[in-house]
């Protein structure tokens, strides 16, 4: 059984006045205990806001969120707040992308990782630091006994990021979700949190959902990608599937858009026409048609219907890029 | 234009004459302390004696992370922040030496190109007055329908419809944002355009579109752009020649190619090692070279070599002598490591 398991879960999001917009549009995916899963895709396709979704973090007015969250055997979308406050923090971890503007900075760090152990395993603020101590050690903050006094602004972005995994990580949760941790950190440092997150999920068995908008960090963490494209999954495979042999367009198109570090050099790269502006409604056929190269005429009309594939993923296309065949 | 300019143009050898030298530049910010007093109590070495050339029509990346200088050194090429010391040379005229009126004119010849379009766009103004602005403030709007016509090629160039200039910056997309950003650098006509992260605010999709225009415009107006980025594998992409900063020095510099074949300097392997490769196959085989530790301040940096303090290679002699950037073999690389040989050669093992 699945470890959290969303099913059909939709975003909603409707002022006054305003046209609905419909940010996730019904988004299944399934987490095994253990898994790393990535959901991949570009500013204002969904996952950012799948993620609040999941944990209950979307402000309370000024959306609808249905379908259903299903971590073990609860519905979270069902539980009462207080209920909902238990767990989070608990079972489910959450790391941010700004770790500066996720920290208090009026209250020092050890504080705010005793706060957690206090809240969730009723430990005393003595014990609780301690603890502390020791999550900051583990995650590689170097001296963790001044740092615990100190406050975020004196650490640097990768400390501070290393502070937020420690917080994260502090009730040992069974899934932790990552909404582009290293997005605002540079590449030296990204790669030490990378190592890191990887490390603890390897030694703890805590299954990871990824979200991100780097190829590059999926290719080398994830075990399942799911590509997310105008709210809707349009693309589920393994990584080796995903990257060897992209099905979807939208994938395809990615993929050869981003200059590779280790391919040659120079030549143009390979561009998708149009923005996300350019997009039709899920339900007037495939929103990604008026950008697509391999359109053809059903693929307006009618919405394109997630199918899953021969390799045990998912496909929402109505041509897709040939499987290529093995020399 | 000056006659030194003619002079230089008749006596380069074609693309291999340098069209900005940069020698020893040094950009220092005072750090100040006190209300009334106000003293200087140290100094932000941000940019600490960088020497460099850019070709004509070459496209030389400066790649480094954040703190290391790359931006300080982009604007201080432009002078929008006053260098410190060193000298600039742009196709011969001395730039540190043009003062007011000459120095505004002079301006016309380099352009710049923000990250951030939305921040660097004026929202209140139509993008027919953002663009008019430059021919203004030069004096080539005099003739009304020439400017126009002006415009409209301009952002024919960039693949904006001459129906753009009367929208405002929100109208339009990121990726459209951009492209008035560099539609506003090249109304003027410059000869170098100094990209300071122009791709990096975008999707990746928006992002090669973006890359695609700035390689066609260069071949068709035979521009010299000089690329600040972090993102390594976009710097490779479109430079000819890149430069790898480092806490305000340049510790390595290479053709494209050749950096990323041969990296010397143990920064640079570690850079390299880092950038994330989208291939799963890759990422499984690599090998990483882990950096400890942050970047130490730029205001307190370490003695000798700046890199020191986190080259897993490191040695007594690096804390006492700062390495120059040399020159390494034949092929023109340059680096800033004492042991560079004993590195390639595996020597020297790091030590951990």
């Amino acid at each position: 059984m699945p470890l959290l398991d969303v099913r059909e879960l939709s975003v909603v999001f409707q002022r006054k006045g305003t046209k609905p917009f419909t940010a996730v549009d019904r988004v299944s995916f399934a987490v095994e205990p253990g898994e790393t899963v990535g959901l991949v895709g570009e500013s204002g396709c969904g996952k950012s806001v799948t993620s609040l979704a999941i944990m209950g973090l979307l402000p309370r007015r000024g959306n609808k969120v249905t379908g259903e969250v299903r971590f073990e055997d609860t519905d979270l979308l069902k539980l009462r707040p207080q209920d909902l406050r238990d767990r989070r923090g608990r079972d489910i971890g959450m790391i941010f992308q700004d770790p500066l503007s996720s920290l208090n900075p009026v209250i020092p760090l050890g504080l705010q990782v005793a706060e957690v152990l206090e809240r969730h395993q009723g430990k005393t603020r003595q014990a609780a630091l301690r603890e502390a101590r020791g999550l900051l050690d583990a995650v590689g903050i170097p001296d963790p006994a001044r740092r615990l006094k100190e406050f975020p602004h004196q650490l640097s972005g990768g400390m501070r990021q290393r502070a937020l995994i420690a917080i994260a990580l502090a009730c040992k949760p069974r899934l932790l979700i990552a909404d582009e941790p290293t997005t605002a950190l540079d590449v030296t440092v990204q790669a030490q949190i990378l190592a890191l997150l990887k490390e603890l999920v390897d030694q703890s068995g805590t299954a990871l959902v990824m979200i991100t908008h780097d190829l590059g960090v999926v290719a080398g963490l994830c075990d399942t990608v799911n590509v997310l494209y105008a709210g809707r999954v349009v693309e589920r495979a393994g990584r080796h599937a995903l990257f060897g042999d992209p099905r979807h367009p939208y994938t395809h198109g990615l993929l050869q858009s981003v200059p590779r570090l280790d391919a040659d050099r120079g030549g143009r790269l390979h561009q998708i026409r149009g923005s996300v502006n350019d997009n039709i409604p899920w339900s007037e056929g495939c929103a990604f048609a008026p950008r697509c190269d391999r359109v053809v005429d059903d693929c307006i009309g009618e919405t394109v219907p997630l199918e899953p594939t021969s390799r045990g993923g998912a496909l929402r296309c109505t041509n897709p890029v040939p499987q290529e065949v093995p020399a | 234009m000056s006659e030194l300019a003619s002079e230089s143009v008749g006596s380069g050898a074609g693309m291999s004459h340098a069209l900005v030298e940069i020698d020893d530049l040094k950009v220092h910010f005072p750090i100040k302390s006190g209300v009334l007093l106000n003293r200087t109590i140290g100094y932000v070495y941000a940019v600490d004696g960088v020497s460099l050339k850019i070709r004509r029509g070459e496209t030389y990346g400066l790649v480094g992370e954040s703190g290391c200088g790359k931006s300080t050194l982009g604007r201080g090429l432009l002078r929008l922040i006053e260098p410190t010391s060193g000298g600039i040379t742009f196709d011969g005229t001395d730039v540190r030496a043009l003062e007011g009126e000459q120095m505004r004119r002079f301006r016309r010849r380099i352009q710049m190109v923000f990250q951030d379009p939305l921040a660097s766009l004026d929202p209140r103004q139509s993008v027919e007055s953002l663009l008019v602005e430059g021919l203004k403030a030069h004096g080539l709007d005099r003739d009304k329908a020439a400017a126009r016509q002006r415009l409209r090629s301009t952002l024919d160039s960039v693949g904006l419809p001459a129906s753009a200039l009367n929208k405002y910056p929100h109208e339009f997309s990121g990726g459209q944002r951009q492209r008035i950003g560099i539609a506003r650098a090249l109304v003027l006509g410059p000869e170098l355009i100094v990209a300071d992260e122009p791709v990096s605010a975008l999707d990746v999709s928006i992002q090669a579109q973006v890359v695609n225009l700035l390689g066609d415009l260069q071949e068709s107006l035979g521009l010299t752009y000089l690329v600040i980025a972090h993102d390594l594998a976009v710097v490779r992409h479109i430079s000819d020649t890149i430069g790898v900063m480092y806490l305000g020095s340049l510790v390595e510099e290479a053709d494209a190619d050749r950096l990323y074949e041969r990296p010397l300097h143990p920064y640079t392997r570690a850079l390299l090692s880092a950038v994330p490769i989208p291939d799963p196959w890759v990422e499984d085989s690599r090998e990483r070279i882990l950096l400890t530790g942050d970047l130490p301040s730029p205001a307190d940096p370490p003695s000798g070599c700046r890199f020191r303090t986190r080259c897993p290679w490191s040695q007594n002699r690096c804390a006492e002598d700062r390495p120059e950037l040399r020159v390494f073999d034949d092929s023109g690389q340059r680096v800033a490591c004492h042991f560079a040989e004993e590195i390639l050669s595996g020597e020297l093992l790091t030590a951990g």
